[in-house]
């Protein structure tokens, strides 16, 4: 028995303390650093104009590629599930992809794509339209990146409530519609949800797909990511301290949200 | 994809599926999907390929065996290598912990298991420097160096082991291990004898999409590792040739990387068809691959609604 707790003693150890070295201790050491000299020098510089349009910016592109790809992701599930067929494979493959290929390879398709000598690019500048460089190609960057979450979210929910309740519905005489708003929609709510917290926390944070594409201009193409790198190459340690801290309890309240919600899903 | 809107094969007996695509028909939603997916997805890639080769296949050669290309490639190999085989010890370890340990706050360390799923890669990089960094508070300085680039990539991939282990883990029938046990097996014995051939389907694919990041990760490694040649990952060379105008050799660099993660994904989904054709539980539902993406939680995916089930 001695050699049994022996052991548990040891992989508590182990595991315990691999987390702590590796997570803990340096998200709590940034906290401290960053309030080390008070809360004011962290806030002045957020609340500078370059903090906070990049702030602004971050936002817009939340608002933006977020739905986009809830949107995309419901349709996409429900198509995977409910309508097999052989072709499904590839788009399940393709779906995949954004998870393995590097930020970086994404951001410079998306420069090769849309920059000088690219495909768009001689239709794109007789229209006027600035794709690179500016806020069109950092929400084209995140959407590719935060692409797969809610479908991989919202298909094994589509698997588990099965079909029962939306054949109750139509033979009550509710059209598609209205089975999707009032069953299915409820139905998948949670997992849909998890998918949305997961996509925000990604398209918040995306830093190599949107460094190659936006130029990090401060005031102009700066989202809080970059804005963090350059506070920090810049050696402004108060700014790139205090927009991490923000970040980092961003991605704790995401987190937080996450376990929430697989709480309500399990329920 | 083909324009019909076939149903499965499967279950002719049963009525059909109750909710399609609300509105839209089969046909138009396809339509839509793979639309979204040319535009946002394949047709970048499709450019970045092409920029590859638009000076033939020898110049696409030349690029990716300049010495600063293949040493980027060895530096982010050798890196991921060891990554993925320390988080598939500790990261077993963590997910046994979490199964069949008790012990107070439990339920906080299964929360922030997913904390770097959750955190941006850049502020990985500004907290890893805090603490292994010049200023270390425990005197230990690894950055701008080999071990920046491992300590990085073991942050940024550790929930994939153990989120991967985790709910075979769950499922796993204690009676074998109690047979085992009765028979006179010691722990390490059970271990390698049960334990771990059951949870080898898991820690595969959890390796493979840990490997898979590792290969291309970027932010973590920046501040962190910084870019001088012998720190230089291949996803950071492939920027600094952006930025030096040199656009075919990033991307000849950023296709190897491709077909790399592409080859993951493709043992991903072979671990997991033979996953699941271990379990002998899957029916209708082999359509939909990837089920076991450990990305949500510790429940394992639930298995495919079988039409014979119903009622």
């Amino acid at each position: 028995m001695s050699s049994t707790a022996g052991s548990r003693w040891g992989l508590r150890i182990l595991g315990l303390g691999y987390l702590a070295l590796l997570l803990v201790a340096p998200l709590v050491l940034i906290f401290y650093k960053t309030f080390e000299d008070g809360i004011s020098p962290p806030l002045e510089a957020i609340t500078s104009p370059d903090g906070l349009h990049a702030l602004k910016l971050t936002l817009i592109t939340v608002a933006i590629a977020v739905p986009l790809n809830t949107i995309f992701g419901i349709l996409c599930a429900l198509l995977l599930v409910r309508h097999r067929t052989k072709g499904n494979f590839l788009i399940d493959a393709v779906i995949n992809l954004p998870f393995a290929i590097s930020p970086v390879v994404i951001g410079l398709s998306l420069f090769l794509l849309y920059g000088t000598n690219g495909w768009f690019e001689p239709g794109l500048a007789e229209a006027g339209i600035k794709i690179l460089f500016s806020t069109p190609g950092i929400v084209l960057a995140c959407i590719f990146v935060s692409l797969p979450f809610v479908v991989r979210e919202t298909v094994p929910v589509l698997q588990e409530i099965g079909t029962e309740q939306e054949q109750a519905a139509s033979t009550l005489g509710a059209n598609a519609w209205q089975t999707f708003w009032r069953i299915t929609l409820p139905a998948i709510r949670w997992g849909v949800a998890y998918g949305v917290v997961l996509t925000t926390a990604r398209v918040l944070g995306e830093f190599g797909a949107v460094t190659i594409v936006s130029g990090s201009i401060s005031g102009q193409t700066q989202t809080l990511p970059l804005f963090v790198a350059k506070q920090y190459e810049n050696f402004n340690l108060p700014g790139a301290f205090g927009a991490s801290v923000l970040l980092a309890l961003l991605a704790l309240a995401a987190l937080l949200a996450m376990n929430l919600l697989k709480r309500k899903e399990d329920a | 994809m083909e324009a019909s809107t076939a149903q499965a094969p499967s279950a002719p007996s049963a009525p059909r599926a109750g909710i399609r695509l609300p509105g839209v028909g089969a046909g138009l939603g396809r339509g839509v999907v793979v639309l979204y997916l040319s535009l946002f997805v394949l047709l970048p890639l499709a450019a970045l390929t092409e920029q590859s080769l638009s000076s033939g296949l020898g110049e696409f050669w030349h690029q990716v065996t300049t010495d600063q290309a293949l040493r980027s490639l060895r530096i982010t190999l050798e890196a991921s290598l060891i990554v993925v085989v320390i988080n598939a010890i500790f990261g077993t370890i963590i997910a046994w912990l979490l199964v069949r340990d008790q012990f107070p706050g439990k339920a906080v360390v299964n929360a922030i298991i997913d904390l770097p799923f959750a955190l941006p890669t850049i502020v990985a990089s500004l907290i890893l420097i805090q603490l292994w960094g010049n200023k270390s508070p425990v005197g230990i300085n690894i950055s701008l160096s080999f071990w920046a680039i491992v300590v990085a990539l073991m942050f940024v991939t550790l929930p994939f082991v153990v989120r991967a282990v985790q709910p075979l883990l769950i499922e796993m029938d204690r009676e074998m291990e109690e047979a085992a046990a009765s028979l006179g097996g010691g722990g390490p014995t059970i271990f390698r004898r049960i334990i771990f051939p059951n949870l080898l389907p898991g820690l595969a694919a959890g390796v493979a999409l840990a490997f898979a990041r590792a290969l291309g990760e970027f932010g973590s490694v920046l501040l962190f590792a910084g870019g001088l040649p012998d720190t230089q990952v291949s996803s950071v060379f492939i920027r600094t040739q952006v930025e030096n105008g040199n656009n075919t050799g990033a991307a000849a660099v950023s296709v190897v990387l491709l077909l790399c993660a592409l080859a993951m994904l493709v043992v991903v989904g072979l671990v997991q068809r033979w996953g699941s054709r271990h379990e002998r539980s899957q029916g209708a539902g082999a359509g939909v691959g990837l089920t076991v993406m450990p990305m949500s939680g510790d429940e394992p995916a639930p298995p495919p609604t079988r039409e014979d089930e119903r009622e």
